[in-house]
């Protein structure tokens, strides 16, 4: 759960980095009334991983990253339901190429810029992204969302069931292999070269990083991961609507992985597991009210805890290591 | 022949205020070369300018002959310019040993692979310990540099310039703000670094200039006062008047 990354780390994966994933198959079995919710959180803490990787491990501030996660939403959507695609691997990798493409695009020109401007830059790409979505009804279905989305069954054999189980064993099995991915790329060279980015920029040109180039590189990557989340959203809900894009999103993830951690990998499965199970118990209870409890966790966490829940454990440990 | 390093008439303006006036230098191959003036001569500006933090407003600079004005800063390292900088600007929450690696992996191409571990690279990892033991920091080398006394921090510094493996390395003010008894440190390093390389070095520490350089370019508000030895420089009456005239003896 260190932070620890580059030329002296030791890349091989603990112990402790296997809980998360005993942890989710052990929740399939016995917790099978919460499978929906299960995916979700499972969905969004593939979306969180992708905002880590840029904003933890490359300093990238965005406001805007939902517009990869709708985006990838929305052309898994659209190609099941107005042009028949059903294949669910086949509609994960056009979300992807397409949140790749927008990534590089935007990127190339916000990557140019730096702190203010480059985040006013991310929340009007999201924003451009949320209108067009909201205009163009035919294909999007507007502010009614799409609906009559179909998917076929996973690998023509594993059909999505009312009970959420395939949905959720789907998500599982992406988001150990988007974790898989994230976490080699972060153990190599590139990633100490993005925490280095993030260091001191002025010192990595100093050395003869083209940085722009290597911000430019994660950000395509980390928007086709945030595509792929939005196209497992699409194809496990089976409906696509104007929420999955603009400022709301965005702002919602970056609460859930400031609740975790920023910049170590886990904080993007803590934070989505602590926000979407909290707004689930607190909306049921406090109908009205479930935002104060959200925002009070993120004031107590800004407050007494910069490094998240994460940072809190880190402390924990590293106290009671004392002791001893 | 030509020079490792050499500007032609360089000029930087920040609007009206003019603060490097057609500097015309030349820094041999192999050089022990001190660049010195009162401050706000233009010294860091002027680095600045060779290394592509800061584009002139007119002149060449040249590396090797080759024209690299309007080179990026990344483009220039690739060719051989290595720099340090007057404030230390490291990675503080890094390593030691990550610090010059990550120097190390740019220039072996390596850094943008992302697939094997950065540990499992390890030519870095050999030749960055080895640049640190070189440099008296081996013991360091798992250490964060923000944990280093400053004396070493100095010297990481450094130790990140040459796991570039310059051709012409530009060290800015490497003994500031270092307590006296850890400057030895830095002095030592100095004497040993490889012949091959020209070195320019910025000081304002006349007993380091003077035990360092083999030719001492003076700037006075942004142009070239004198060039020479070190016992002409400290024979120059103008030199004496505006900035040596304070030095004891």
């Amino acid at each position: 759960m260190t932070r620890s990354v580059g030329y002296g780390a030791d890349p091989r994966i603990r112990f402790a980095e296997w809980l998360p994933w005993l942890g989710a198959l052990a929740a399939f079995f016995l917790l099978p009334e919460y499978l929906p919710l299960g995916a979700r959180i499972l969905t969004y803490v593939l979306f969180a991983l992708s905002l880590d990787l840029i904003l933890g491990y490359a300093g990238i501030i965005t406001l805007g990253h939902s517009a990869f996660f709708g985006l990838g939403a929305y052309v898994a959507g659209i190609l099941a339901a107005k042009l028949g695609v059903t294949d669910p691997l086949l509609l994960l990798l056009a979300a992807a190429c397409a949140a790749g493409a927008l990534g590089i695009a935007t990127g190339a020109v916000i990557l140019r810029t730096h702190g203010l401007t480059q985040l006013m830059l991310t929340l009007a790409i999201a924003a451009v992204c949320l209108e067009i979505a909201h205009k163009a009804t035919s294909v999007t279905g507007g502010a009614d969302g799409l609906s009559g989305i179909t998917i076929a069954p996973i690998f023509g054999a594993f059909k999505f069931d009312l009970f959420g189980r395939t949905a959720y064993l789907w998500c599982l099995a992406l988001l150990f292999a988007g974790w898989w991915v994230t976490r080699k790329m972060i153990y190599s060279p590139f990633g100490a070269t993005l925490c280095g980015i993030r260091e001191n920029i002025v010192r990595m040109h100093a050395i003869g990083v083209p940085v722009y180039r290597r911000l430019l590189a994660a950000y395509a990557i980390s928007a086709m991961l945030a595509g792929l989340a939005g196209a497992l959203l699409a194809e496990t809900n089976q409906f696509v609507g104007l929420n999955v894009l603009g400022f709301e999103p965005s702002g919602e993830l970056m609460v859930m992985l400031i609740l975790g951690g920023v910049g170590r990998l886990y904080g993007a499965f803590v934070g989505p597991l602590v926000y979407l199970i909290a707004q689930d118990f607190l909306a049921k209870q406090f109908p009205e009210y479930w935002y104060f409890g959200i925002g009070l966790m993120l004031v107590l966490v800004v407050l007494f805890a910069r490094g998240g829940i994460l940072g809190i454990a880190d402390a924990l440990v590293a106290r009671a290591r004392k002791t001893v | 022949m030509s020079a490792a390093l050499e500007t032609r008439d360089l000029c930087k303006s920040f609007g009206a205020l003019r603060v490097a006036e057609h500097i015309s230098f030349r820094l041999e191959a192999g050089a022990r070369h001190a660049l010195i003036g009162p401050n706000g001569a233009g010294k860091t500006t002027f680095v600045n300018m060779l290394t592509g933090l800061l584009p002139p407003s007119a002149g060449l600079i040249l590396l090797g002959g080759e024209d690299i004005t309007r080179l990026a800063q990344a483009a220039r390292v690739k060719r051989g310019i290595g720099r340090t900088f007057q404030i230390n600007t490291l990675f503080s929450d890094m390593s030691v040993l990550d610090n010059v690696a990550l120097g190390v992996a740019e220039r072996q191409g390596l850094a943008a692979r992302f697939w094997h571990p950065a540990s499992r690279h390890h030519d870095v990892r050999e030749e960055a310990l080895g640049l640190l033991e070189t440099l008296g920091l081996a013991e360091d080398a798992g250490k964060r540099v923000v944990d280093l006394p400053y004396g070493k921090q100095r010297l990481v510094e450094i130790a990140i310039a040459l796991g570039l493996k310059p051709r012409v390395l530009l060290l800015d003010e490497p003994a500031a703000g270092v307590p006296t008894l850890e400057s030895g440190m830095i002095l030592q390093v100095l004497d040993r670094l490889p012949g091959e390389i020209a070195v320019l070095i910025i000081e304002h520490d006349m007993d380091v200039v003077f035990r360092f350089a083999q030719r001492i370019t003076v700037l006075v508000e942004g142009t070239v006062l004198c060039e020479g030895t070190p016992a002409e420089i400290a024979g120059d009456a103008r030199v004496q008047r505006i900035y040596l005239g304070e030095r004891d003896g």
